[in-house]
């Protein structure tokens, strides 16, 4: 755990009370039994921004906190340990690519409303299963034309940061954006978005490499998602372990099991320093781009590992759908392949580093 | 020496220009880039005068060992400033020519278990640099089950007398002491166990050493018959050796794991190895695109255990010192230790596979045995399954529902 203040260790005790006591996995498979059309529950999502966190990463002009992201990927870990469903991550990653590249109309205009919670914002990038493809998506006359894949907590989402093959846009939902479901494994908000000629406004301010700061913006926060997931399961599985019994003992006295723990234990600590490490990069401005690339691909292959071990170590309860554990590996795929695979990450590490 | 200069280094900048002007005035440029043979328990002392000016001068100092209290002979530093301390050698390209088991383990276990006297009488030979310390721990039937030692030391009044046999003392030969524990009790294996230091030239020690699968020979058998240990050297009462001999343990560990600072160097970069031996396409990358992968994985995973390693020492400086944490760097550290030198083979080809003779640089061939001599990493020190059940026990209380 890094060194927190006390701002932050209260930030991240309210958002571990608020998940463990409010939002616990039950309030998961209520979700998912409700199908709510936005993708979440509204009073949830309301309930979550007057905690204030859906504006961490949003200058206090604009009606946010701005305590930063060591602090909303404290929250967001705490959310990802209870599957909390909520486009948090999601509007977060929208807001900060206004922050950076918006024009201060913009800004003003979309900023307060992010923070307090009333617009959700997306990111949509993609157009295909694979995160890094090509951009088809184009504008001309102001209108943008394309089609997104795969956009994450699209049907609650009223503002698109969409990217086009000359930068950013912001585009709102209404004339000319189309939603298509694409219901995945993790029962969140998916849905292919087509834009037919929508009414588009450019993020002007933010350089060349706006969607890049951007989505390694998204990766680290997706990161920290996802910490919280394999922190999760790391937990559930060793009280499984210490209370199961086969043989007349206890799982957990195996010491083939043990050394098993041993080293998913071993794996999530370097996935917490890689998370952490992310979240620092962001709030110092230092080293970013290669730090998300740490993050997300621990996250990806410690998450990956522990999702897996998770089901095996609790044998055929594990295979359940009454038991929480598949939800994890569900989700933990899902979020493995947005915004970079292992092999996109590892392919961007190596360029980075001029190799 | 530059005793006059020392309230310069209340502030930080202050500090880094007396370090500047210490490494100016002291280190001598022949030695630039050069590794530090003392601190290593892999070879025999052989210090020419300029190596002998360059430790005598650090050892007056302190900052061999920065952090150590100025009282004993160490630094006295802060953290911060034992950081600035290893930039401004870094820059000038400075070794700290201090090392070995005296500072990586034995003097941070005697600072904290030790009496007054035997602080006075042994750290400051530590921190000069001055007295080799070898690790009478393991035995031919005590290794991962390190309780089971035999070697006994019966109480004759004033003084001890030691039986018994120890192996696998690296630096044995060359050791002026020995850090040892010895059962004084048989009737009760972990509580029968005490820590006492023993000269490596009392009449009766006698020492064989063992080639090992790199060629070399830093560790041997070591033979006590009627060694007469003095009662002084018993560290804590008789009984404690086994609760300080595990807290060694863990000082060793964090040094193992190349997460301390002192431990061995690892070596350069991946990517800079690859730079030098693989074929790089057009596009400025490794042609090998597998190879490209393998690296990136390697380096982002070293990366994250470096992160770890700095993580645990914030952490352990919050909770107040090395703890159980280090046996999760040991394992993660010596692993990727051992995967980062057959990784270096894999991109070298046969190049990095030499032995000895003509068309191998020295640093290929110090790189093969330096590859054969770290499959020892994830044994000594307590091996990594070792590690497993400690993690599992301590950290994880797999044990406690049995
Ligand atoms: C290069 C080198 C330098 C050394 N230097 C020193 C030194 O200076 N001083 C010193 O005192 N010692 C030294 N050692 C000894 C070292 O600490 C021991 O080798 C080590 O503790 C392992 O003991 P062992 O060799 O008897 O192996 P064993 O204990 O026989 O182990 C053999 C294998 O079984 C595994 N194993 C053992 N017990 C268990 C268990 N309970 N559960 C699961 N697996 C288990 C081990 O992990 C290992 O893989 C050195 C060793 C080496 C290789």
């Amino acid at each position: 755990m890094a060194i927190l203040n006390e701002e932050q260790e209260m930030l991240r005790d309210m958002a571990r009370d608020w998940a463990t006591n409010e939002s616990p996995v039950t309030a998961f498979r209520k979700y998912r039994a409700d199908k709510p059309a936005e993708g979440f529950q509204p009073d949830v999502w309301q309930t979550m921004a007057q905690m204030g966190w859906t504006g961490i990463v949003i200058p206090e002009e604009h009606g946010g906190s701005d305590f930063g992201w060591m602090s909303a990927g404290l929250v967001i870990e705490e959310l990802g340990k209870t599957l909390t469903a909520s486009p948090i991550v999601a509007s977060t990653v929208a807001a900060s690519a206004i922050v950076l590249g918006g024009s201060d109309e913009q800004k003003a205009k979309w900023l307060p409303k992010l923070a307090s919670g009333e617009v959700v914002g997306t990111l949509a990038v993609d157009e295909g299963a694979h995160h890094g493809g090509k951009t088809e998506a184009s504008v001309s006359g102001g209108k943008l034309s394309g089609t997104k894949a795969f956009v994450h907590e699209a049907h609650g989402a009223s503002l698109f940061v969409v990217s086009a093959a000359d930068g950013l846009y912001l585009v709102e939902k209404g004339d000319g954006v189309s939603l298509s479901d694409r219901k995945l494994t993790d029962q969140r908000s998916h849905a292919n978005v087509t834009f037919d000629g929508a009414a588009a406004d450019k993020l002007a301010n933010g350089g060349d490499d706006l969607l890049d700061k951007v989505l390694d913006r998204a990766r680290i926060l997706t990161a920290a998602e996802m910490l919280g997931m394999a922190q999760q399961v790391f937990d559930v599985t060793l009280d499984y372990l210490k209370q199961r019994v086969q043989f007349n003992q206890v799982l957990a006295s195996f010491q083939a099991l043990q050394h098993r723990m041993a080293d998913l234990f071993a794996d999530l600590a370097m996935m917490r320093s890689a998370v952490e490490s992310g979240l620092e990069a962001l709030d110092s401005g230092f080293g970013v781009p290669h730090a998300a690339c740490v993050a997300k691909a621990e996250a990806n292959r410690v998450l990956h590992i522990i999702s897996r071990e998770g089901i095996q170590l609790h044998g055929g309860i594990g295979m359940t759908d009454e038991y929480d554990v598949g939800f994890y590996l569900k989700r933990a795929r899902v979020l493995e392949a947005s915004w970079g695979s292992t092999t996109y990450l590892k392919n961007r590490f190596a360029a980075l580093a001029g190799y | 020496m530059a005793t006059l200069a020392e309230p310069r280094a209340d502030t930080d900048e202050a500090f880094r220009e007396e370090v500047r002007d210490f490494l100016a005035k002291n280190f001598p440029p022949e030695l630039k880039g050069k590794g530090n043979a003392l601190a290593s328990v892999e070879g025999p002392t052989q210090e020419d005068a300029q190596q002998k000016a360059w430790r005598e001068a650090m050892g007056e100092k302190g900052w061999g060992v920065p952090t150590w209290p100025k009282e004993y002979g160490g630094g006295g530093l802060s953290k911060k400033q034992a950081r600035i301390l290893q930039e401004e050698m870094g820059k000038a390209g400075a070794y700290n020519p201090i090392g070995g088991m005296g500072v990586m383990m034995f003097g941070p276990t005697l600072l904290e278990s030790g009496s007054e006297e035997q602080k006075r009488e042994h750290i400051p030979a530590i921190a000069k640099g001055e007295i080799r310390w070898c690790q009478g721990y393991s035995e031919p039937n005590a290794g991962s089950d390190l309780a089971n030692l035999q070697t006994f030391a019966e109480d004759k009044g004033d003084h001890y007398l030691v039986n018994g046999q120890k192996t696998w003392t690296s630096g044995g030969q060359w050791a002026d002491k020995c850090f040892a524990i010895v059962r004084t009790d048989k009737s009760d294996k972990h509580n029968g166990i005490s820590f006492m230091l023993i000269d490596m030239d009392s009449p009766g020690v006698e020492v064989r050493p063992i080639q090992m699968i790199s060629g070399l020979s830093p560790f041997c058998e070591t033979f006590f018959t009627d060694v007469k240990v003095p009662k002084e050297n018993l560290v804590g009462k008789e009984g404690q050796g086994w609760t300080i001999g595990k807290r060694l343990l863990q000082h060793e560990r964090t040094n193992i794991s190349g997460a301390g600072g002192g431990g061995r160097a690892m070596g350069a970069a991946m990517s800079e190895v690859a730079k030098k031996y693989a074929e790089f396409d057009a596009n400025g990358e490794i042609a090998d695109k597998v190879l490209r992968d393998k690296v990136a994985d390697f380096e982002i995973r070293w990366q994250a255990f470096l992160l770890t390693a700095r993580r645990a020492v914030e952490e352990s400086k919050a909770a107040g010192g090395v703890s159980e944490i280090s046996s999760v760097l040991k394992k993660l550290g010596t692993k990727l230790g051992q995967e980062r030198s057959e990784l270096a083979i894999e991109i070298m080809g046969l190049q990095g596979l030499g032995w000895e003779g003509e068309g191998f640089s020295e640093s290929e061939l110090a790189g093969v045995r330096a590859w054969l001599f770290g499959k020892a990493f994830t044994i000594y020190g307590g091996s990594t399954e070792i590690q497993n059940n400690i993690i599992a026990k301590r950290v994880l209380g797999m044990l406690d529902h049995q």
